[in-house]
């Protein structure tokens, strides 16, 4: 068959039954606080990471709830924990833990 | 030679100690880096050594800083570490009367009523009886005080005691017994010989009643083994801290500090902590009921527990640093052990470096990411840097940066340094001759961690220099003000002084019991990443009935954080100290006329 210069995309289909939810559960058990998010987004209005990168906490926790790990670790290394996001929150979310917790998790062998 | 067979017990657990320190000296010591070793070495030869014996005898024997917390307190550690101490040297001194050798066994002095059962009969022999007596009544009133503190802390000005493990207990209890123990084999043995003095005299006729002859032997006995399982106990209990604090304090004064988890000046600390409790009242943790103070902290890194939510919950205040009578520097213990468990290599940060201005100016302002959070701070230090005449701009205008403080108490070193070197380069391409910055956090980290080649200030201390210097004029109001030192600016920066000054050109500044070094912390703190947010609340309003703001109209304080945080919770209001300068600042008046002003409203 000739070649085109044409492809198919790879699907993005996201099963949430059986995507990989073990960093979020991680998180969740030791930080409850994060099944409170309401995705506002004030978090990332005030994000100082966020004038240089794509962080976003409120993307890292769908990220999470999806389970793509690569993304969530590409945007949680840009955090410099300062806070803000904490100071901001409406629900009283424990953000820089979480952060902490991710990293922890994306330590850890399996992940 | 004099031997018993009853002093085996003693004898036994005193050479076990010596050779276990020993053993544990020699290791710390040979863990230490070649640098600081020579750093020991010439200390310990240098003439700044008495400076050091003077601090083991007034810290290790006296307890000076303990007597500064509760007089009470000071003298029950006293009469025990003293007391004890001068029963040991006078008894060998004393047992020089009656040996004809020079050199005795260790024993001979502890046991020298067994020994040498006559008086010598003169002055000095009935003398030292008397001395050993009274001691021995010192060291005994103090073990009723440890005693009675056990079920009344309160009166020892503190407000509960340190919840000790089963292996403590047993080491206390044999520390308690063994001075009554003594007391009563002299006792025995004065009401048989008459060799006692005021106390042991009085106590033998008391208990003529007994078979003495018969109980004296079993008596020497049972003060002998008490000394031995104290002595064994002490290695591996709280009383580890009796030999360790005199190298700690060696250590210390040479210079050496612990660098990274587990270093040999770390080790050294956490074996030197007597867990005596005090860092438990001046820590704020502990009203919301945790117990992860560095007494009980330093006792799960000694006994290798898991802690981990431990290291982590903590405010970083510093409170218990200079609270504790050892000297133990907690909080860097603390650091070090995040850094071990929050460390991430993989981090590289794309920072974009070419969006900052490069113009020159005199003064330039770095408000920081909790600035950004109180627009009213940054407001109002444009409002007094328009009044200084000095040219000026601020570096994160709309583009915030971060002076990488979060990270550092985080542990996440490698992080930090990228954010250093980036937010160093936009400053120093401004080349500006003072940086100004709001933010106590950014003003420690901008001081110890970024080698700047200008002058740093808080814009307490700027506006100080602009008063000085005469650039600003200020109204001065009748408010009653209570001033709040930020942790990271008073007991982190040491700056107390100069926001006290401004103050003081506007309003009147109440005196406060809990002020300086002891002024409670916000709660607020980016030290701890645990505390939910109702824990951090109630911190916060502990803390602002701790200052006891009931005649003041209004709190001031210099850190956006704080700020941030009292003003959630306070019912008097709470403001900056930039914001108090910025309402109140007039337009430059001569100096006469000032003069003037002032003179015609106090009229």
């Amino acid at each position: 068959m000739p070649n085109f210069g044409f492809s198919i995309h790879s699907p993005t289909h996201i099963d949430l039954d059986k995507n990989y939810r073990t960093i979020f559960n991680y998180v969740k058990v030791k930080e409850p606080s994060i099944q409170k998010c309401i995705f506002c987004g004030s978090c990332s209005a005030t994000c100082t990471a966020s004038n240089y990168s794509a962080m976003s906490l409120r993307k890292v926790n769908l990220l999470l709830h999806r389970g793509m790990v690569q993304e969530v670790r590409s945007l949680t290394e840009q955090c410099l924990l300062c806070g803000k996001c904490y100071l901001v929150c409406p629900r009283n979310v424990n953000t820089r833990r979480i952060i902490l917790l991710i990293h922890e998790a994306l330590k850890m062998p399996l992940s | 030679m004099k031997f018993d067979w009853f002093v085996l017990p003693f004898l036994s657990g005193l050479s076990f100690v010596t050779v276990y320190t020993s053993v544990k000296f020699y290791r710390w010591i040979n863990k230490l880096s070649r640098g600081e070793k020579a750093l020991l070495k010439k200390y310990i030869f240098s003439r700044s050594i008495w400076t050091s014996i003077k601090e083991i005898f007034s810290e290790s024997l006296f307890h000076l800083k303990i007597f500064k917390t509760h007089p009470l307190l000071g003298y029950m550690h006293a009469s025990l570490a003293f007391g004890w101490f001068l029963l040991i040297v006078l008894g060998n001194i004393e047992v020089k009367f009656y040996s004809e050798y020079s050199i005795n066994p260790p024993y001979v002095p502890i046991f020298l009523n067994f020994f040498e059962p006559t008086t010598a009969p003169n002055f000095f022999g009935r003398g030292f009886r008397f001395i050993m007596d009274f001691l021995l009544l010192i060291i005994l009133s103090g073990v009723a005080l440890a005693f009675f503190k056990r079920f009344v802390p309160s009166k020892f000005g503190m407000k509960q005691n340190m919840r000790h493990r089963w292996f403590d207990r047993i080491a206390i209890f044999s520390l308690w017994f063994i001075f009554p123990a003594r007391l009563v084999a002299e006792s025995l043995s004065a009401s048989i010989y008459h060799n006692g003095s005021f106390l042991t005299n009085t106590l033998g006729k008391m208990m003529s009643f007994l078979p003495a002859e018969t109980l004296l032997y079993p008596s020497w006995w049972a003060y002998s083994i008490i000394l031995g399982i104290f002595f064994f106990a002490l290695p591996f209990s709280r009383y580890m801290h009796i030999p360790t604090e005199v190298l700690l304090i060696l250590m210390r004064n040479a210079g050496i500090r612990s660098r990274y988890f587990s270093h040999p000046y770390q080790e050294v600390e956490t074996e030197a902590c007597s867990r005596c409790g005090i860092c438990i009242d001046s820590c704020q943790l502990t009203s919301i009921g945790y117990a992860i103070q560095p007494s009980y902290y330093l006792r799960t890194i000694r006994y290798n527990e898991l802690h981990r939510e431990i290291t982590d919950n903590c405010l970083l205040c510093g409170r218990c640093v200079e609270a504790c009578p050892v000297g133990i520097f907690s909080t860097d213990i603390r650091r070090h052990e995040r850094t071990l468990q929050h460390e991430m290599r993989t981090v590289k940060f794309k920072f974009n470096q070419n969006k900052f201005s490069n113009t020159y100016t005199e003064v330039l302002y770095f408000a920081g990411c909790m600035t950004h959070l109180t627009p009213g701070i940054k407001k109002a230090m444009t409002t007094i840097l328009e009044h200084s005449g000095y040219s000026w701009q601020i570096l994160d205008e709309d583009e915030n940066i971060c002076c990488g403080r979060p990270l550092l108490l985080a542990g996440q070193i490698s992080a930090a340094n990228q954010v250093i070197i980036h937010t160093r380069t936009q400053i120093e391409k401004t080349r500006a001759k003072i940086l100004v910055t709001s933010c106590p956090i950014c003003y420690k980290t901008f001081k110890e961690n970024y080698r700047l080649n200008m002058l740093i200030m808080h814009h307490s201390q700027f506006i100080d220099h602009l008063y000085t210097h005469n650039r600003i004029a200020t109204q001065y109001r009748n408010v009653n003000v209570k001033y709040h030192d930020p942790c990271e600016l008073g007991r982190g920066a040491n700056i107390y002084v100069e926001p006290r000054r401004v103050i003081e050109q506007i309003a009147n500044l109440l005196p406060s019991s809990s002020e300086k070094n002891k002024a409670p912390c916000c709660g607020g703190s980016l030290g701890n990443t645990m505390l939910q947010a109702e824990e951090k609340k109630l911190i916060a309003k502990r803390a602002l009935s701790e200052m006891n703001l009931t005649s003041a109209d209004l709190l001031v304080t210099a850190c956006p954080l704080c700020l941030k945080t009292f003003s959630a919770v306070s019912s008097v209001s709470v403001k900056d100290l930039s914001q108090l300068v910025a309402e109140n600042i007039c337009e430059k008046i001569p100096n006469n006329a000032q003069k003037i002003h002032k003179a015609v409203e106090t009229l």
